[in-house]
């Protein structure tokens, strides 16, 4: 019985530990949402919605309830089980990639060697949802969604593979919590990757907009042309689980951001009243304020035509990020700050 | 014990895959299944210890290659019945091809299990103390970066023959110059004209 417990004891501490991620993450996803809508409509002078519990807090939890008790409709021309596997693997890819992440010293599900290459992976693999639910649908929109969603996430996945390389090139590791580390030089904000990273830093924000199908680069769901696109013949806990997708997609790479270039759970100044604040708080601080920039840039850009965003990705951000990543990499070696 | 239960999981699912890849009528499900089976492979390599590799081949292959080998499959309008009937004709050719494959895997396994040379190419074994990406590196770009360069540049000249074959410059095709566009200014953009009242331009 012993022995037994020495074998199933490390697996349901994972279990456990994924559980309490999930379910802080889903509550945490819930606001964001909100949020997002609430930072839409200040910027467009609306109220944004104000109905469900105190200022809408409850709205995204109301937006569940009617989503979840709807009829899910699958069109009898869908190739079924593909169709509905879609949602269930682009929510399954997107909760994947925060088992890595670590939210304060020592605070990651799995503190892999490999993490910033597994969460560059599991990224790359949230395409499959999108194709897979786009084809399964069997109509024209939808396939015309997923095309364009595929072009768009592999053009800009080799501009980010190139920034993280600028990063990892000064870190000399590829796991994340060493990453965070790095930044910390004990002079505060001004030691972390943003300010001496600062072209690259802006082109991974951008890229990471692209990459979540974020406007203005939401293309693959256009509605002024394509409907929803991918989306369109989704309805209720298909369709929410989608939306869940992105929107998980979306804090991952705002994660991904903190920890590259914010100084993940550092405290911006490192002296007395800041070092008292527990890291995950700055981490969840730092994770609010990007996603207040995601948002920004959803209220106030117009959306991109097709070519212009292929252009921005395979000929503006690609050489860049490439002069960047010899730049960075001379510089490190001529000065001898390479790690 | 757990590393044991796992490889059976990740193989048994891994050869349930492949099998289904050419078992599967629809051919995106052969795609689907076979990319199943690229990720199981990288299961196994991170049991292995070689997690960089698992990584590298689920980005490559899963993230990149598949994907356009899904949309070539998906907009091709295969035709079975079609495809089924040259199924006998090229069965011999096929069966050939399986058997020599079979034939150099026994020759590969019984190099390896009954001694001799294949253990002494085992040049460089990875060092304990150091990470998986840290001395794949450390032979890359030492002992082996002839080999590294040389690959890149066969890389290189695919990707240029690629877009020579493909790219064709149509005339009388209007086309968007985004630095003629921001160069624009007010001067070479615009023309004041009087217009006396009644006369138009």
């Amino acid at each position: 019985m012993d022995n037994f417990w020495t074998l199933i004891w490390p697996i349901l501490l994972i279990a456990i530990q994924s559980l309490v991620l999930m379910a802080a993450l889903l509550v945490f996803v819930a606001f964001i949402l909100l949020a997002d809508r609430k930072i839409w409509a200040a910027v467009q002078l609306r109220r944004g919605p104000n109905v469900v519990g105190p200022f809408g807090l409850l709205q995204s939890f109301a937006d569940l309830l009617k989503f979840v008790f709807k009829e899910p409709v699958i069109p009898s021309g869908a190739n079924k089980g593909v169709f509905l596997l879609a949602p269930f693997v682009s929510v399954l890819l997107a909760l994947a990639a925060w088992a890595v992440i670590p939210l304060n010293e020592g605070w990651a599900i799995a503190d892999l060697n490999v993490g910033i290459l597994f969460i560059f992976a599991v990224s790359s693999l949230g395409v499959y949802g999108v194709i897979m639910g786009g084809w399964a649908s069997n109509s024209k929109y939808p396939f015309l969604g997923a095309l364009r969603s595929a072009a768009q996430m592999v053009s800009y996945e080799v501009s980010i593979g190139f920034v993280i390389i600028c990063v990892l090139l000064c870190v000399g590791s590829l796991n994340l919590s060493d990453i965070v580390r790095a930044q910390d030089k004990g002079i505060g904000l001004f030691g972390w990757f943003w300010l001496p990273l600062f072209p690259v830093f802006v082109i991974f924000f951008i890229s990471a907009l692209a990459e979540t199908n974020r406007p203005p680069f939401d293309l693959p769901e256009a509605e002024s042309e394509l409907v929803a696109g991918f989306m369109v013949e989704y309805s209720s806990t298909p369709y929410m689980m989608f939306m869940l997708a992105e929107y998980v997609a979306i804090m991952t790479m705002c994660a991904l951001t903190v920890i590259l270039f914010l100084g993940g759970w550092l405290p911006p100044f490192p002296f007395a009243p800041f070092t008292w604040v527990p890291g995950v708080i700055w981490f969840v601080l730092k994770l609010t304020l990007v996603f207040f920039m995601f948002a920004m840039v959803k209220a106030f850009v117009p959306r991109y035509r097709y070519d212009q965003l292929m252009r921005l990705g395979w000929k503006v951000f690609l050489p860049i990020s490439l002069a960047m990543v010899v730049v960075v990499a001379s510089v490190l070696q001529f000065t001898g700050w390479a790690p | 014990m757990l590393a044991g239960l796992f490889f059976y999981l990740f193989a048994s699912v891994l050869v349930a895959s492949a099998v289904m890849v050419i078992a599967a009528r629809n051919p995106v499900h052969s795609v689907l299944f076979l990319i199943l089976a690229f990720v199981n492979a990288s299961g196994l390599f991170v049991l292995m210890g070689a997690e960089f590799l698992a990584m590298i081949l689920v980005v490559v292959y899963v993230g990149a290659v598949a994907v356009l080998f899904l949309f070539v499959v998906m907009m091709l309008d295969v035709d079975f019945v079609e495809l089924r009937q040259g199924f006998l004709q090229y069965l011999p050719v096929g069966a050939l091809v399986g058997l020599v494959v079979l034939a150099e895997l026994f020759m590969v396994i019984g190099a390896w299990t009954l001694g001799g040379a294949a253990p002494k190419t085992i040049t460089a074994p990875i060092p304990l103390d150091v990470t998986n990406a840290e001395a794949l590196g450390r032979v890359l770009y030492t002992q082996y970066v002839y080999f590294f360069q040389l690959s890149g540049l066969v890389l290189l000249v695919a990707m240029i023959g690629a877009i020579v074959l493909t790219l064709s410059h149509r005339k009388g095709v209007k086309r968007q110059d985004p630095a003629a566009q921001s160069a624009r200014t007010p001067e070479t953009a615009i023309e004041v004209v009087k217009v006396k009242t009644g006369e138009g331009v």
